[in-house]
């Protein structure tokens, strides 16, 4: 209830950010080059552009409180019908990139900080580097070229699924999911295989973070003194490691991990495009090029929401993970 | 007897940014079974690295370099980890110095006396949770079922110091090292600890060795005592011959300088004795606090209808444990902290009408200075000596003039004995004294007529503190200030204050002259902190 506010405020910004922008939508879509004024203006008319800005933002805060986000010029469909299709494509991405990345900046993170400027420790902080520095569009392209062009052990990087593969019916709308609900394990497979390129190429993108983080907070922790004590009191070295440091280490994790999937799922956008992964991120950026307001103004508030939701999860995660922290 | 530890010429050590650092320079101890050993010695003086190194514990930048450690007549000088883990806890086990932060914050501590029994011993997780309640038994926790399932957050720093000892116990080590187990602690809670900490191991046999600096409670509870300065171990002898005829000087040094019932603060340093300042004559009292209250959320407050007043160039002791409020009406008087109920006057003028929010800008503010306890954390890190001194005559004097700040700094500096080389220093790059210092000077820059001093001695050493409780009071003998002294050490209030006053629970339990108070205590709470001080009686 708290972040309602804030909720306001990037609807209000972002409504007013797109009204500023350079572009008119009833020229974009008009129905060709000769469309004469009369037509462009009807358009207009059409879309409520003719009316001043402030009446405009109020129709639109009026329509958000009914659940209506408008419709799409370049889809036609109504928006929030655009996005529930397609914002499990982004999650499912996200989720499973977040998962591969966790699943290697742990274990990286814990050997560099229990072995501080050893071989292990540089070759992680390489790592780390690499994946910042290289933008996600060069990883993924450079993915596509060795897995897809050279090895040829991947799919063809179009979609999320091989298009003569049977489509799972859905319910989830996450495609490994509805596939495996349905034992449908040859989709499964699919569905898997176009999958693991582009997660890896998010994953890496987000493994510094992740993995700097946990090496930091583990160095820091290794140092306390109560895995002094544990080592005191003749622990064995995996129980301190794993058991008295690594809980206490993964605190701080838990905050960047939330800031990370919100990030995520934003920066998608370049890898959705390099992918032709049908999510939302890529939908936004289509209708911000063609000065389609509606959609753009509905992904920003579905990302602020998911902002928040993310936020309030990981809250409740800190408060599970540490009794020092009581959730109210 | 049989020889439980013995340590031969043992040199430590550690690898930092500047070369390496020799922490310990030959030390040879002997501990037998069942003997209680203590090492004493200031901070720097080797003594933590001496325990860690007895338990292998030093971290990686530390390294034995020469000498050996012998237990139970094996050679553990470069054993590993394989033959240390056994050992530890079941062997050799040892408590820590700050319970709280020894105990993992995120498990229950049932679970940690748990994982020690089982690290040692094939035992189901149920069997294992019935010794740790066993345990907790035997170090007298009260309610030891529901403390099972504690996080020691929940806990108080006496209670979390008895969870250490428990699972220090926990698989009857033969030899328990505590390094500095009670410092923190209150005097009463200190003395419950250590009754407790003695009698476990005279009952189960175990040897202890006692790390502090503090020589009364090293004197209460050891067998013998070994003095370290500088990574040298430079006397050792049963407390009775250590403190009736010591014969290093260091040692000489170190018991004059620690506190007891009969020291003055001039005999701390060795000074003649001065006889205690004339009475002053008797005019409006500079400060004075009527039925002060104040609580933080609900539940019983933290002051609690306190009323008092100082003169003049009085100095008033205020003592009690911690949440005795004594250091929240500190806070109130210098008004950081507004109060609930009651008025405090200064000079006739009610100031306990300003709110605290905007009591920097009051005419008053220069009258009341404070000076902190932790002289490090007090002083700006980016700010010089002598910027941090003139940053109150900039402020509340207004003074703007670099050349007359330099040279009033200077001045105050000098008075309060910090070299004028050391001026343009920044605060790390000063000793723990010299920050006292600078922390002091700062305080009566601005020209007081007040001080509020809250445990200004407190984080440091014995010699440290001797010279720089004997500066504060020539200082009050040389400028007629105020003392509003708080602390927590009894003695130190008795040398410093004329009055003292006793706190407990946000109450004046007992007021009156400090001799009066500290000969023949009215107050039962006052009897019972006096008997917990432990103390050594040097023989003269």
């Amino acid at each position: 209830m708290a972040s309602a506010p804030a909720l306001f405020g990037v609807v209000v910004f972002t409504f007013l950010l797109m009204r500023v922008l350079p572009g008119d939508p009833a020229v974009f879509f008009a129905s060709g080059p000769n469309a004469g004024e009369a037509e462009i203006q009807a358009i207009r008319v059409q879309m409520g552009l003719d009316k001043p800005i402030p009446e405009q933002l109020v129709r639109y805060l009026w329509d958000i409180g009914h659940g209506r986000l408008g419709r799409s010029m370049g889809t036609g469909q109504p928006v929030t019908v655009d996005l529930a299709n397609r914002l499990p494509a982004s999650l499912e991405l996200t989720f499973t990139a977040l998962l591969l990345a966790l699943c290697c900046a742990l274990p990286l993170g814990i050997g560099a900080a229990l072995a501080p400027n050893s071989l292990l420790d540089h070759g992680v902080r390489l790592l780390c580097t690499l994946g910042v520095c290289v933008p996600t569009f060069v990883s993924g392209l450079l993915f596509i070229y060795a897995f897809y062009y050279l090895a040829g052990v991947a799919p063809d990087p179009t979609g999320r699924i091989d298009i003569f593969a049977s489509q799972p019916p859905t319910l989830t709308g996450f495609l490994l999911v509805d596939a495996a609900l349905a034992g449908d394990w040859e989709a499964w497979h699919s569905a898997a295989s176009q999958l693991v390129l582009p997660a890896c190429t998010m994953a890496l993108f987000v493994l510094a973070p992740l993995a700097r983080m946990t090496r930091a907070s583990m160095l820091a922790v290794l140092t306390s003194d109560f895995v002094r004590t544990g080592d005191a009191l003749g622990l064995s070295r995996r129980r301190v490691v794993l058991v008295y440091a690594l809980r206490n280490a993964l605190l701080p994790v838990i905050t960047i991990m939330g800031i990370v999937f919100s990030t995520m799922l934003g920066a998608n956008v370049l890898v959705e495009k390099v992918f032709s992964w049908p999510g939302v991120a890529s939908y936004a950026l289509d209708a911000l090029l063609a000065s389609d307001y509606a959609p753009v103004q509905g992904f920003v508030l579905l990302m602020a929401l998911i902002f928040v939701a993310v936020n309030l999860l990981v809250d409740l995660l800190y408060g599970l993970a540490d009794p020092r922290v009581s959730v109210a | 007897m049989s020889v439980l530890l013995q340590v031969d010429d043992l040199r430590v050590a550690f690898a930092t940014r500047h070369g390496t650092v020799e922490a310990l320079r030959g030390v040879s101890l002997r501990l037998d079974a069942g003997e209680t050993l203590g090492i004493v010695g200031e901070s720097g003086s080797g003594k933590s690295v001496t325990a860690l190194a007895m338990m292998r514990l030093l971290d990686q930048a530390g390294r034995i370099t020469g000498g050996s450690i012998h237990f139970r007549g094996q050679d553990i000088t470069r054993a590993g980890r394989d033959i240390m883990r056994p050992l530890r806890g079941a062997a050799m086990s040892m408590i820590f110095q700050n319970p709280r932060a020894a105990l993992n914050p995120i498990r229950q501590v049932g679970l940690q006396i748990a994982d020690v029994l089982r690290a040692h011993r094939p035992l189901a997780a149920r069997e294992a949770r019935d010794q740790a309640l066993e345990l907790l038994r035997a170090v007298q926790i009260r309610d030891p079922e529901r403390r099972l399932d504690a996080y020691p957050h929940e806990l108080s720093g006496g209670m979390s110091q008895r969870v250490m000892i428990a699972m220090a116990i926990a698989c009857e080590p033969s030899l328990l090292i505590a390094d500095e187990p009670t410092t923190g602690l209150d005097v009463t809670t200190q003395q419950t600890v250590m009754e407790l900490l003695a009698e476990i191991t005279a009952r189960r046999g175990m040897a202890l060795a006692l790390i502090t600096h503090d020589l009364g409670l090293a004197a209460r509870y050891c067998q013998r005592i070994a003095v370290m300065e500088q990574g040298l171990l430079v006397e050792e002898a049963p407390p009775a011959r250590l403190f009736g005829a010591p014969g290093h000087a260091y040692t000489r040094r170190l018991v004059a300088a620690s506190p007891t019932r009969h020291s003055t603060v001039q005999s701390l340093v060795g000074a003649a004795p001065l006889p205690p300042p004339p009475p002053r004559p008797a005019g409006p009292p500079l400060l004075m606090v009527t039925r002060l209250g104040k609580s933080f959320g609900p539940g019983a407050p933290a002051v609690d209808d306190v009323s008092f007043s100082l003169s003049a160039g009085e100095s008033l002791g205020l003592v009690g444990e911690s949440g005795s409020g004594k250091s929240t009406i500190s806070r109130l008087i210098c008004r950081l902290l507004d109060q609930d109920a009651g008025g405090i006057k200064l000079d006739g003028e009610e100031i306990g009408l300003v709110p605290a929010a905007r009591f920097h800008r009051h005419a008053k503010r220069r009258d009341i200075q404070l000076v902190f306890q932790d002289a490090g954390e007090s002083l700006n890190p980016r700010f010089t000596a002598a910027e941090s001194i003139a940053d109150p005559l900039r402020n509340l004097l207004g003074l703007r003039d670099r050349a007359e700040l330099r040279r009033r700094a200077a001045e105050f500096a000098a008075r309060c004995g910090l070299e004028a080389a050391l001026l343009d220093r920044f605060p790390h790059q000063l000793s723990g004294g010299q920050r006292a210092r600078v922390g002091i000077a700062r305080a009566i820059a601005a020209g007081p007529r007040l001080l509020v001093l809250d445990e200004p001695t407190a984080a440091l050493d014995v010699s440290v503190q001797a010279v720089v409780l004997h500066l504060l009071d020539q200082l009050r003998r040389e400028t007629g200030l105020a003392f509003l002294f708080v602390s927590h050490d009894l003695n130190v209030v008795r040398m410093m204050c004329e009055r003292t006053m006793v706190l407990q629970g946000g109450r004046v339990v007992e007021e009156g002259h400090s001799a009066q108070v500290f000969a023949a205590p009215q107050a039962p709470y006052t009897a019972a902190l006096l008997a917990a001080i432990p103390h050594f009686e040097p023989v003269a």
